[in-house]
């Protein structure tokens, strides 16, 4: 009998227990900050007539819809660009320019241009802005110099924490660069 | 002063010697289960040095007492013998209830029964506090290994889980302190919270068999058991010391329990456990370093009728998770996978940086029992859990120092259980618990929850039997009910809601469209049965065998549930999905046991039948701005696993022990008919042990583990573009790596410092050959290798 009272007493504090735990508030949501939703390179030519644009743009992250890609245009031949890359969050309200946080941390980052097919190199711009406080590049700007006609692909990776001192990374090798991927976009081009 | 109580003195003298003589104390002995009349018990008066001895019906007689205080004894063979004050002051008649059932006897020592097996025809191990205490500094999961059948999937050296029998996380249970652990156990990654040295001894039950704890472990029941109270006043420590060449740190456990002979005790625990960096032969593991703190108390009061215990337990966790395992996308794990070396490997360092995971434990327990005459004893019990997780990542600007998740989870539990045990030959438990859970997922991680915000109440009912059918056959069979309720909120992309066909199942779960994502509520309700049935049977006294059957349900997980999204530490997306349903085992074993002086040998076997058993299949590729990464997909097919573990002591001679421990599981997916992944592979551990308890109780042992390559495995390898080399390559993430040996060596000498205290030394050298391998069930072996030579020094005092 006393037994009986003791779980009568124990059914109606599991009661209590639940019956407390109607929480009718909805989570916030959450917009994620450092997602790179979109990255920009813009190549003008020495001139600064001729204006080629590399987008590629991913709104929902890891989400399921496909990125787009797009390139305005070919290069001409046997010219010089000035390359500039952005990195956008436009999934936040303001939109978020990552390039600055970029910058800022120039030590922990570092951008590397592959090219494949018949394409020439891309180097690393001179300019001090290019480079972060122990000297080594960050490489944001780049130079891209065409000859004859070509085509491939130019892919744009930027790696977080990167070995910038190893063999051959500052001069754009990323065979050495280990480090984390942040982002890594190609685009097929041609020269013309 | 003196005067008054000289005064004192002869007043008391007086009364005592102008009492009256002529008092009878009279009465019957009784069963405390079953009310039957005892015979043969004795009951003495030492101070007067006057025995009574009871007759057929119970019954004695004690004359000529005088009044005043007596302590009565009352004995009888294979009972427990009681004493209590009886204050005579006229006649008395009393009836004395004495406990005649070895097992409850044994309770009653011990609340949690330490080293006595919980179940009768399950197949259950039992690691004593001598064994655990080798493993002071390392792990749970570490110390299981010592079972045949159990093994660890890790996430590095200190992220160690248990496997039993091929199954692990959310399909078995942890019990610590009779409280089922909750906390997170979902991921490989989650490590159970608790702490070795607060168990006095551990017991591992493989299969569901155990179904007062629960339904739904597959795989089986790990339970921790509060160390051993005796009824005795005292007051005792003991404190471990260990240090080692491997992390260059070392760990302090230290307890102090004081008892009382009248049924009181309280124990306070804690440990500190600190490392650095850990080294694989070659080079250092960057960012592997565990700072780990741990605090308990016990209190409480145990008699043969009643009883109770409040106990609290605190855990912190701050585990470094190594650097090289940081991956960005499919290119970085090919470079990793390729290169066979960590691409991070800097000098010794005891900084936990980021990726790393800071997790605190808070357990709280009350519990209280009483037994009734002529039913049995009723246990009652709540506690309450509260499990923080952060996991930290590299991350950049403002949110560099910011948690990556954040979630808190919180349990309470009520349960109550009646264990009748008045009848001589059956035993039958009746149980009932409530549980309530909530998760809240931090939103400020600035990150996309892993896991939403849900609240989970379940409510689970049984009753388990036991029938001594004689001396040599038991049966037990047991039932239990569970239902579950889980309420979440969980926010989807809407591109990702739609692409899991969830726009045509699930639309009226949506509350709020936010435009890029939509909140939803979804609700689900599962009703399980659960059973298990089995016979112990002793063919002599050397050779004995077990059967059991179980079936059982398991709910899935919130991962299993609503994962979607990047999975960085495993560097894949994966996706749960709303639709899964219950995985079903149907469970049966077999074990024999010969016992003689010289050799023991325990031979289990075991097949496990499991319909819906839920896994993640690897479906794809998707590009992201980061690169390429592995899709992983939730999914439910019909497995089987299949598997023998063997344990063989041998006694050479006085001084000279050889074990081996072997076990084999296969898995298979019958519905695909291939393997199943992450089984552990064959294994062999044998030992030879030299004792010599002249020389200070020396033990010496020198051990060798040998692993075998897991042959069968599903491929998941899958092609992918490299840009930076314009080139597809294939994704290696299937192959297990090769075979492995490796030595340990372990010694000890007892010393003894004074009566009551002594001092134990021990040395130990782990992978004595320093030999570079990797381990299947490590996640972090396509990364870096496993940990080189280890050597440790370890003091015990015993105070």
């Amino acid at each position: 009998m006393k037994s009986l009272k003791f779980l009568s007493v124990l059914f109606l504090s599991t009661l209590a227990f639940t019956s407390c735990s109607s929480d009718d508030d909805n989570p916030e949501a959450v917009n994620e900050e450092e997602l790179i939703t979109t990255v920009t390179a813009v190549y003008t030519s020495a001139d600064g007539n001729d204006v080629v644009t590399l987008e590629y743009q991913d709104l929902d992250g890891d989400g399921a819809a496909e990125a787009t890609v797009s390139v305005s245009g070919s290069f001409a031949q046997n010219t010089t660009y000035y390359g500039d890359v952005t990195f956008l969050n436009e999934s936040e309200s303001p939109v978020e320019d990552i390039t600055e946080e970029i910058l800022e941390e120039g030590d922990d980052h570092q951008l590397f241009y592959q090219v494949t097919g018949t394409l020439n190199a891309i180097t690393y711009d001179e300019g001090l802005v290019n480079y972060d406080s122990n000297g080594f590049p960050i490489g944001l700007q780049s130079v891209f110099t065409t000859t004859d006609t070509a085509s491939g692909t130019i892919t744009i990776i930027l790696r977080h924490q990167p070995s910038k001192d190893e063999t051959g990374v500052a001069d754009g090798d990323i065979t050495n660069a280990a480090g984390s991927t942040d982002a890594s976009v190609s685009f097929v081009v041609t020269v013309e | 002063m003196k005067y008054t109580l000289l005064v004192a003195f002869l007043f008391i003298v007086n009364i005592t010697s102008g009492q009256n003589c002529s008092y009878t104390f009279s009465g019957e002995v009784h069963d405390f289960h079953n009310g039957t009349k005892i015979e043969g018990a004795t009951i003495y008066i030492e101070t007067l040095n006057k025995y009574a001895i009871s007759d057929d019906k119970g019954k004695f007689v004690m004359q000529n007492l005088c009044a005043g205080t007596y302590t009565i004894t009352v004995a009888h063979l294979s009972c427990e013998t009681i004493t209590f004050d009886l204050d005579i002051k006229n006649d008395i008649k009393k009836v004395i209830n004495l406990e005649h059932h070895v097992e409850a006897l044994s309770e009653i020592k011990i609340e949690g029964h330490t080293g006595i097996k919980k179940t009768k025809t399950a197949q259950e191990t039992v690691l004593k506090s001598n064994t655990l205490e080798k493993y002071s500094s390392a792990s749970l999961g570490d110390a299981l290994k010592e079972v045949s059948g159990v093994s660890t999937v890790s996430t590095g050296n200190t992220i160690v889980k248990p496997v039993i029998n091929g199954l692990h996380s959310n399909r078995v249970i942890i019990l610590t302190n009779n409280v089922v652990l909750q906390d997170q156990e979902w991921g490989i990654e989650h490590a159970p919270n608790v702490d070795l040295n607060t168990a006095g001894s551990i017991s591992v039950i493989k299969g569901a068999g155990a179904l007062a704890y629960g339904g739904y472990a597959i795989g089986g029941v790990v339970v921790l058991n509060p160390p051993n109270y005796k009824k005795v006043d005292s007051l005792y420590g003991k404190t471990i010391l260990s240090g080692q060449t491997n992390g260059r740190g070392g760990s302090i456990s230290t307890s102090l329990t004081k008892t009382y002979k009248n049924g009181w005790y309280v124990n306070g625990q804690g440990t500190l456990k600190r490392y650095g960096d850990f080294k694989a032969p070659d080079y250092y593991l960057t960012n592997t370093g565990l700072d780990s703190k741990g605090v308990s108390v016990n209190t409480g009061f145990n008699s043969f009728e009643k009883g109770f215990s409040v106990y609290y337990s605190y855990l912190n966790n701050n585990i470094g998770i190594l650097s090289a395992s940081h991956i960005g996308n499919v290119e970085d794990l090919v470079n990793a996978i390729n290169s066979q070396q960590p691409t991070v490997t800097n000098n010794f360092s005891y900084n936990i940086n980021a990726p790393r995971q800071d997790v605190t434990h808070h357990l709280a327990k009350v519990s209280f029992y009483k037994r009734f005459k002529g039913i049995g004893k009723l246990n009652m019990q709540y506690d309450y859990q509260n499990n923080q997780r952060f996991e930290y990542d590299l991350r950049v600007g403002d949110d560099r120092n910011k948690a990556a998740i954040d979630l808190t989870l919180q349990t309470h539990r009520l349960s109550t259980n009646l264990k009748i045990d008045k009848f001589d030959n059956k035993t039958f438990v009746v149980g009932f618990d409530g549980e309530y859970q909530d998760n809240f997922a931090n939103p400020n991680t600035g990150i996309r929850r892993l896991i939403p915000d849900y609240t989970k109440y379940s409510f689970g009912a049984f009753i388990t039997s036991e029938w001594r059918l004689n001396d040599n056959l038991l049966i037990d069979g047991a039932l239990r009910y569970d239902y579950v309720n889980i309420d979440a909120k969980k926010f989807y992309q809407t591109s990702r809601w739609e692409e899991r066909g969830y726009n045509v199942d699930f639309n009226d779960i949506i509350i709020e469209d936010l435009g890029t994502q939509l909140l939803t509520n979804p609700k689900f309700i599962y009703n399980n049965i659960s059973a298990s049935a089995g016979i112990s049977y002793r063919i002599n006294d050397e050779n004995s065998v077990l059967f059991n059957y179980s079936l059982s349900n398991r709910t899935p997980n919130p991962s299993e549930l609503f994962s979607d999204g990047l999975h960085h530490s495993a560097a894949r997306i994966e996706l749960g999905d709303l639709r899964i349903k219950q995985e079903q085992s149907n469970r049966f074993s077999a074990s024999y046991t010969y016992n003689s002086k010289a050799l023991n040998v325990n031979f289990e076997t075991f097949y496990n039948n499991i319909n819906d058993f839920i896994y993640i299949e690897p479906t794809g590729v998707q590009q992201t701005i980061r690169g390429s990464f592995p899709v992983g997909e939730y999914k439910q097919t019909n497995a089987m696993l299949l598997g023998l573990d063997l344990s063989l002591d041998l006694k050479i001679n006085d001084h000279i022990k050889f074990a081996n421990k072997t076990s084999y599981t296969k898995g298979r997916d019958l519905s695909q008919n291939r393997d199943l992944i992450d089984i552990p592979a064959l294994k062999t551990m044998n030992s030879i042990t030299y004792t010599n308890t002249k020389w200070k109780n020396f033990n010496a042992e020198l051990k060798s583990e040998w692993v075998f390559k897991q042959n069968e495995y599903p491929n998941n390898n899958f092609e992918t573009y490299i840009p930076t080399t314009d080139s597809y390559v294939n994704v290696d993430i299937s192959t297990p790596p090769p075979a492995y040996h490796i030595m340990h060596f372990s010694s000890d000498v007892t010393l003894k410092t004074s009566k009551n205290t002594s001092l134990n030394i021990g040395l130990s050298v782990s992978n004595i050959f320093n030999t570079s391998y990797r381990e299947y069930l490590n996640r972090l072996r396509y990364f870096a290798d496993d940990l080189g030579r280890n050597m440790m020094l370890q003091l015990k005092f015993n105070y």
